[in-house]
């Protein structure tokens, strides 16, 4: 290549440079859309609700007078709900996601089934509402309690938990997999000895992603009757005498962060839109931490499960 | 090494043996005899079928649905087909270990990796455990390398310490016949020379069936060579007759295209 020749290649490298300095800006550009977005937003909320983030918000049970006012019922509720749904959806997502991944034989009935579940993820929350107020408050006669509301977000994030599991699951080398069957293993020892303890780190990503969703569902709580002025707390689930644990608490009525939050923006006056901006930062903050968690949580184990 | 004997017992063999991966005819009326206490090699070119061939004898084919096994291999002393399918495959795994191309260590510590057969087989007693344990990793030559750290994560290993782990794990339950699928092609040439070894001293416990593409391995460890060609089991016989004398001109062109 002479001289002349390089000059001419260097000349279409230069233009053909320009691209990527029009993609860089404009991509730029795009994310600043979405993080501009977010910060004023929750900088807004932030400044609006500052005065009231104080003990006493956290302590204090709503209040017709806004300067009284706090979410005590409100996190208590959520944290309860989470508790149910937790505890409902983790063992069925996980069971139905190593049925799925690992025993269903591959047929039409399993393909039909595999595409219902993924759709499920796209299915409205407050569909799912309507099916609980059908289902858990009329036929179980669950009522309007912490259990149909836990139950109902358990049903919503249930697709999320199977899809997790199944991901994780498929992560698994098949070398480490035949290696388990090699040593003479059943299915069922392979699924509890390997595939659910190599994939818990994956599982429990799902989980927190899928609860992070769940605290900040409105709809399906106001479909099945949540109250939004609620001035107990649930029986503890903790008791001082025998057998110390207490299941009323399942049964009783109950608000939760976000409807509390809907219940104060819908006030006219001015102090209340403060509460509801604290009442939303801690929302966000908690959602946050969920995440941040999970992200901790896959970077530990992941850690200490490599192939 | 005295490799003319005649007549030794069997451990296992095929008859007939084909094997479909649905519609595809991957092995052709292989007869394999796999000689008891003796280091049998399979050679041949990439996707001739040597693994298939291997993974048969512990019917991981099983694992995937669309596989057929048709024909007979021939379990001695008794008599058993293992690819029969009354036969279940786990206990058919049960009696025949087998070490993989890639070291595949599970994500334990050292100690419960080699353990795992012996949990598997409901072994209780931690002292039986403890003793199998050691006992194992000190015939893969790794007890001195690992007494310490028993407790750490195997996947710390180096690349040939945790093949000998996985030789460990089958060891633990004292298998009838040993698989090995090209157990050194991941590993350099210092931790290769080990397992070679290790597998040289293995002989005088367990019968060993040996997957390599490096065909001076096979000259080097085994006391039988099988050289397969599409499917097909073209020669079998005493390692050094083969290398030396090979009675088909396929084998020969094979043999001397890769040593020439
Ligand atoms: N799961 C499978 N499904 C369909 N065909 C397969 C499958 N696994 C292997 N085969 C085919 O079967 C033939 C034998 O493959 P096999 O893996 O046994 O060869 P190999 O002799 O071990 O080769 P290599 O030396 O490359 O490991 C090849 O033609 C391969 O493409
Ligand atoms: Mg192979």
């Amino acid at each position: 290549m002479n001289t002349q020749d390089l000059a001419a290649v260097r000349g279409i490298i230069q233009s053909n440079r320009r691209w990527d300095l029009f993609f860089a800006a404009a991509g730029l550009l795009a994310l600043l859309v979405g993080v501009l977005a977010f910060v004023t937003l929750f900088g807004q909320m932030v400044m609006n609700g500052w005065e009231r983030l104080n003990p006493e918000f956290f302590m204090s049970f709503p209040s017709r007078r806004a300067a009284n006012a706090g979410i005590l019922s409100a996190w208590v509720g959520s944290l309860l709900v989470m508790l149910v749904t937790a505890v409902s959806a983790v063992p069925l997502g996980v069971a139905a996601g190593v049925y799925l991944e690992e025993y269903a034989p591959k047929n039409l009935v399993t393909d039909i089934i595999e595409i219902n579940v993924t759709n499920l993820a796209g299915v409205p929350s407050i569909v799912y509402g309507l099916l609980a107020l059908g289902v858990f408050v009329y036929v179980f006669g669950f009522g309007q309690s912490i259990l149909t509301a836990g139950l109902t977000l358990g049903l919503l994030i249930l697709p999320v938990i199977i899809v997790a599991t199944r991901e994780s699951l498929r992560a698994i080398p098949v070398h480490v997999r035949e290696g388990a069957y090699g040593c003479g293993a059943t299915q069922w020892q392979v699924v509890r000895d390997h595939l659910v303890p190599y994939s818990t780190p994956g599982i429990m990503t799902g989980v927190i992603i899928g609860l992070s969703r769940a605290i900040g569902e409105t709809a399906p709580i106001i479909t099945i009757g949540a109250l939004t002025f609620i001035a107990f707390l649930p029986p503890s689930p903790i008791t001082d005498t025998a057998p110390f644990v207490n299941f009323d608490w399942l049964w009783s009525g109950f608000t939760v962060m976000p409807i509390q939050m809907f219940n104060w923006t819908s006030r006219p006056e001015e102090a209340f839109q403060q509460n509801a901006a604290a009442a939303g930062f801690i929302l966000v903050f908690m959602t946050l931490m969920m995440n941040a968690i999970a992200i901790w949580l896959r970077y530990r184990l992941r850690k200490s499960i490599s192939w | 090494m005295a490799k003319t004997e005649q007549d030794l017992p069997l451990k296992a063999e095929t008859r007939d043996f084909n094997f479909h991966y649905g519609a595809f005819h991957a092995l052709k009326n292989v007869n394999l005899p796999v000689v008891e206490k003796r280091v049998t090699a399979l050679i041949g070119p990439s996707g001739c079928g040597k693994s298939t061939l291997l993974r048969s004898f512990n019917r991981m084919h099983d694992l995937y649905p669309g596989n057929r096994y048709d024909g007979a291999i021939v379990f001695h002393p008794d008599n058993t087909n293992i690819v029969d399918p009354k036969v279940d495959p786990i206990e058919v795994r049960m009696r025949i270990g087998m070490v993989f191309q890639k070291p595949n260590p599970f994500p334990k510590s050292i100690y419960e990796n080699v353990a795992y057969g012996l949990r598997v087989r409901g072994e209780r007693s931690q002292s039986a455990i403890d003793g199998r344990v050691e006992s194992a990793l000190r015939g893969a030559s790794l007890w001195n390398e690992v007494k310490d750290r028993l407790d750490k994560p195997a996947t710390a290993l180096s690349g040939g310490q945790q093949q000998r782990l996985c030789i460990a794990r089958c060891l633990a339950t004292d298998p009838e016949l040993l698989l090995f699928d090209e157990p050194t092609s991941a590993l350099d040439p210092i931790a290769t020379s080990n397992i070679e070894e290790l597998i040289t001293e293995l002989r005088e416990r367990v019968t060993i069936l040996i997957v390599t593409h490096n065909m001076q391995q096979a000259a080097r460890v085994s006391d039988y060579t099988a050289y397969m060609y599409i499917g097909e089991l073209v020669e079998y016989g005493v390692t050094d007759d083969l290398f030396m004398r090979p009675k088909k001109k396929e084998t020969e062109d094979y043999i001397t295209g890769r040593f020439g």
